[in-house]
């Protein structure tokens, strides 16, 4: 059996004394896309900021293996130099530090943690320049400080650009189609197709089904009150969008 | 579809030469904490007349020179030492200390080839860029050009045939008070006067030595002047005494660099720095300060106590500073601009990083004397570890200047929360409409930046220097493309430790 490149189980986390995750259990074998909807506030970005590495979460039990490796040992820059990555939902700012800067700087800083040689500035230019033609991204706004005054739809478009030139293997994408007007969604999906393969997993968190027309995902799961109670395929969310969260609510118990 | 081949990041406008030998350095904790054996040639210990007398007797200065000195030595006598900047230090026992201390050489060097070697495996161990150190070496076309200053005397004047074929002189001071002596009687201290404050009058008494620049009416010059300083011999204060003439429609841009090695005494560093800029000149000033700032605890490093002051004595003259301070156990340092001619235009970029028990003290002033004068203050503090970070500015117009413009941005980055951050504008005008603008912010580094950057690949100490770099690039980009990527590389090393 291949090795998955995730592997979630039983995970349970907490933050200040509320426990948010209440036993995950997932796993996403190479190659797949895999989509989870769920209520607001259900957890579903907790769980991607927990598999992230951020620090504000108390792991009470269970594991997370990625790529067979222990993934909560790691911290965040580990995790991302070992092939994780996560689109925010909301992208952070990070004043004066042009786009292009921060695309390098993390470009490098993931090879240089794996022992590899940095990228040449000839290779770097020719594949920034690839992504941002895929993505319709305009050469000004990589000059500019990295989402500092970014519309909705550039940071999300931003976000996706890192995610090409990082070339991760386990992709989580925290509602990257919320703020996307029609044309842009249709871009994006392209950009995150272009990405799928053979390799390369990807964990896609939406409320709407309309981005599953786009990138159809080979499992649909419900997220409820910190876990998955029901998966299914492309179909369930077809159900999901028809008949809402209620039916499943009673599954969580 | 767009052009992604030309985009320009930071690093990639800068020659390529440059960028590999400081990538190359060596990025330990204190990189330059290392003692060089070159002898030295030393005064008696202490401050005395006596003490006067061997500096100027060893300078081989004229009489005026040594009663110049002598007068300003009783005059220091009569003064107390300032208190009212936000920095605690121990009490400096002036008698405790030595006041010159010379590389023993034999007369001047004529050709490089007579430098000692050790010398030039200092330069090396320096980090000096690799194209300067190419120039040392004679290899390659100069465009900077280095006059060395190790302990007291300047050792090495590189490049002053080519740069007096268009009439600049470019040398140490003691050189200048001899060959020169009416453009130093001239000018000299008619920008910072002999009495103008404690530590100024005490280097007008001792100065030992520094650099002469004088750049004729209507000439630019051809290439960046640099200067490194770096304090050598143990217990040697180090009283700099630097001129910079700029006549008529001329322009210079000077670059200082400070290093020294690691040590348990803290040190007394008090320069002078004195700048003239007559009609239509400009002068542009950088200086990377990296001193040490004592160990993690506080206990040793420098007490870099300094004044800097440019005079745009001339219609539309300019006179622009733009520091960088990394090191120094304790900065008092207020590059100012005497804005004196109609016209004229006073600038002022700095960055000032503060980390482990660091105290900074530094700021501008501003004096708006001539009619539409104008000038500009950008100042970025960064404070982390237990520091104590203060920016001190004054802007004054007075009756005459008419049509005074400032403008002030001072922002403050904290790093933890143990450190402190301080803005203390003093803002005068006695004309009334003169206008001026003031901005302050303060913020932190979030943890959700961190975050974003770690997520992205970044370690915490990667995450901090890009941050941070971010937060000063509307000064580094006014730093002349030589010292940009050294700069980048200090914020880096002198941040290491300030998190986790
Ligand atoms: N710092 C915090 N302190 C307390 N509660 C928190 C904190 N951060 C998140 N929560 C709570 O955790 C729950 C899960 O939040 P999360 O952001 O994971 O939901 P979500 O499923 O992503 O929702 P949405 O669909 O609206 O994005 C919410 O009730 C939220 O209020
Ligand atoms: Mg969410």
């Amino acid at each position: 059996m291949t090795t998955p490149i995730l592997e979630i189980r039983n995970l349970h986390a907490r933050i200040e004394d509320r426990e948010i995750l209440k036993g995950v259990n997932l796993i996403i074998p190479p190659g797949e896309v895999h989509a989870v909807m769920g209520r607001n506030g259900s957890g579903k970005s907790t769980l991607s900021y927990v598999l992230a590495g951020k620090a504000d979460y108390e792991i009470t039990e269970g594991e997370v293996l990625l790529d067979g490796e222990n993934l909560l040992e790691m911290d965040p820059a580990e995790r991302a130099a070992a092939g994780l990555f996560l689109a925010f939902q909301y992208p952070i700012e990070i004043p004066g530090v042009a786009t292009m800067t921060f695309l390098k700087a993390a470009i490098n800083a993931q090879r240089k943690a794996r022992g590899e040689a940095e990228m040449s500035t000839p290779d770097f230019m020719r594949a920034v320049k690839t992504a941002g033609t895929d993505l319709q991204i305009d050469t000004a706004m990589l000059k500019r400080p990295l989402n500092v005054g970014f519309s909705g739809g550039e940071k999300k478009r931003a976000e996706v650009l890192q995610m090409a030139l990082l070339q991760p293997k386990m992709c989580i994408l925290d509602e990257t189609d919320s703020g996307l007007d029609i044309d842009a969604l249709q871009v994006v999906s392209k950009g995150v197709n272009a990405l799928r393969s053979a390799g390369r997993s990807m964990l896609i968190i939406t409320h709407y089904q309309r981005l599953l027309n786009y990138i159809v995902p080979d499992v649909v799961h419900v997220f409820s009150d910190g876990k998955i109670v029901e998966s299914g395929d492309k179909d369930l969310a077809l159900q999901l969008e028809a008949k809402g969260y209620a039916d499943f609510d009673g599954a969580a118990a | 579809m767009a052009d992604y081949d030309h985009i320009p990041t930071l690093k990639e406008n800068i020659d390529r030469a440059t960028v590999d030998s400081v990538l190359s350095l060596d990025v330990d904790k204190y990189k330059y904490g290392f003692e060089s054996a070159i002898e030295s040639d030393m005064a008696p210990k202490g401050l005395s007349e006596d003490t006067v007398r061997f500096i100027s007797a060893k300078k081989q200065e004229p009489e005026w020179m040594l009663e110049w000195r002598l007068d300003a030595y009783r005059r220091f006598l009569t003064l107390t030492e300032p208190n009212w900047a936000k920095v605690h230090y121990p009490q400096i026992d002036l008698q405790d200390m030595y006041y010159y201390a010379a590389p023993k050489s034999t007369p001047a060097p004529t050709s490089l080839d007579e430098v000692d070697p050790a010398l030039l495996e200092m330069y090396e161990k320096l980090g000096i860029p690799l194209r300067e150190r190419e120039i040392l070496a004679g290899v390659e076309r100069p465009n900077v050009a280095v006059d060395a200053v190790m302990d007291s005397v300047s050792v090495v004047t590189t490049f002053r045939e080519e740069l007096s074929k268009v009439g600049i002189i470019f040398c140490s001071m003691s050189e200048a008070i001899r060959e020169y002596p009416e453009l130093v009687r001239k000018y000299l201290a008619t920008v910072v006067p002999v009495t103008d404050n404690y530590y100024a009058t005490l280097n007008s008494a001792v100065f030992t030595d520094g650099s002469f620049v004088y750049i004729p009416k209507g000439v630019r010059c051809p290439m960046e002047l640099s200067t490194y300083f770096r304090i050598n011999e143990k217990k040697t204060g180090q009283f700099e005494r630097t001129l910079i003439i700029a006549e008529a429609d001329s322009y210079v841009s000077y670059l200082e660099g400070c290093t020294a090695p690691s040590r348990a005494e803290s040190q007394l560093h008090a320069a002078v720095v004195e700048l003239v800029a007559m009609d239509n000149a400009e002068i542009k000033y950088s200086t990377v300060q990296n001193w040490y700032p004592g160990d993690k605890d506080g206990n040793g490093g420098i007490y870099n106590f300094v004044t800097k002051r440019g005079d745009c004595r001339g219609a539309n003259s300019k006179i622009s500073w733009t520091q960088v301070e990394t090191g120094a156990a304790i900065t008092w340092k207020y590059p100012s601009c005497i804005l004196r001619g109609d016209g004229s235009r006073g600038e002022f970029y700095s960055i000032a990083i503060s980390n482990g028990y660091q105290q900074v003290d530094s700021g501008t002033k501003m004096i708006h004397l001539g009619k539409n004068t104008s000038s500009r203050i950008i100042s970025k503090g960064i404070a982390a570890g237990f520091s104590d970070n203060t920016y001190r500015g004054q802007v004054s117009a007075h009756a005459r200047a008419k049509n005074a413009r400032n403008f002030t941005q001072c922002d403050s980055l904290l790093i933890g929360d143990k450190c402190g951050a301080h803005t203390v504008p003093y803002i005068e005008s006695r004309n009334g409409s003169a206008v001026f603008e003031h901005e302050a912010t303060t913020s932190k580094i979030s943890d959700d930046q961190m975050f974003y950057c770690q997520q992205r690949g970044l370690n915490e100490e990667e995450a901090v220097a890009l941050i941070v770099n971010g937060f000063v690039r509307d000064v580094l980009q006014h730093l002349p493309m030589e010292f940009m990527v050294e700069t980048q590389k200090l914020i880096a090393i002198s941040l290491e430790g300030s998190v986790g």
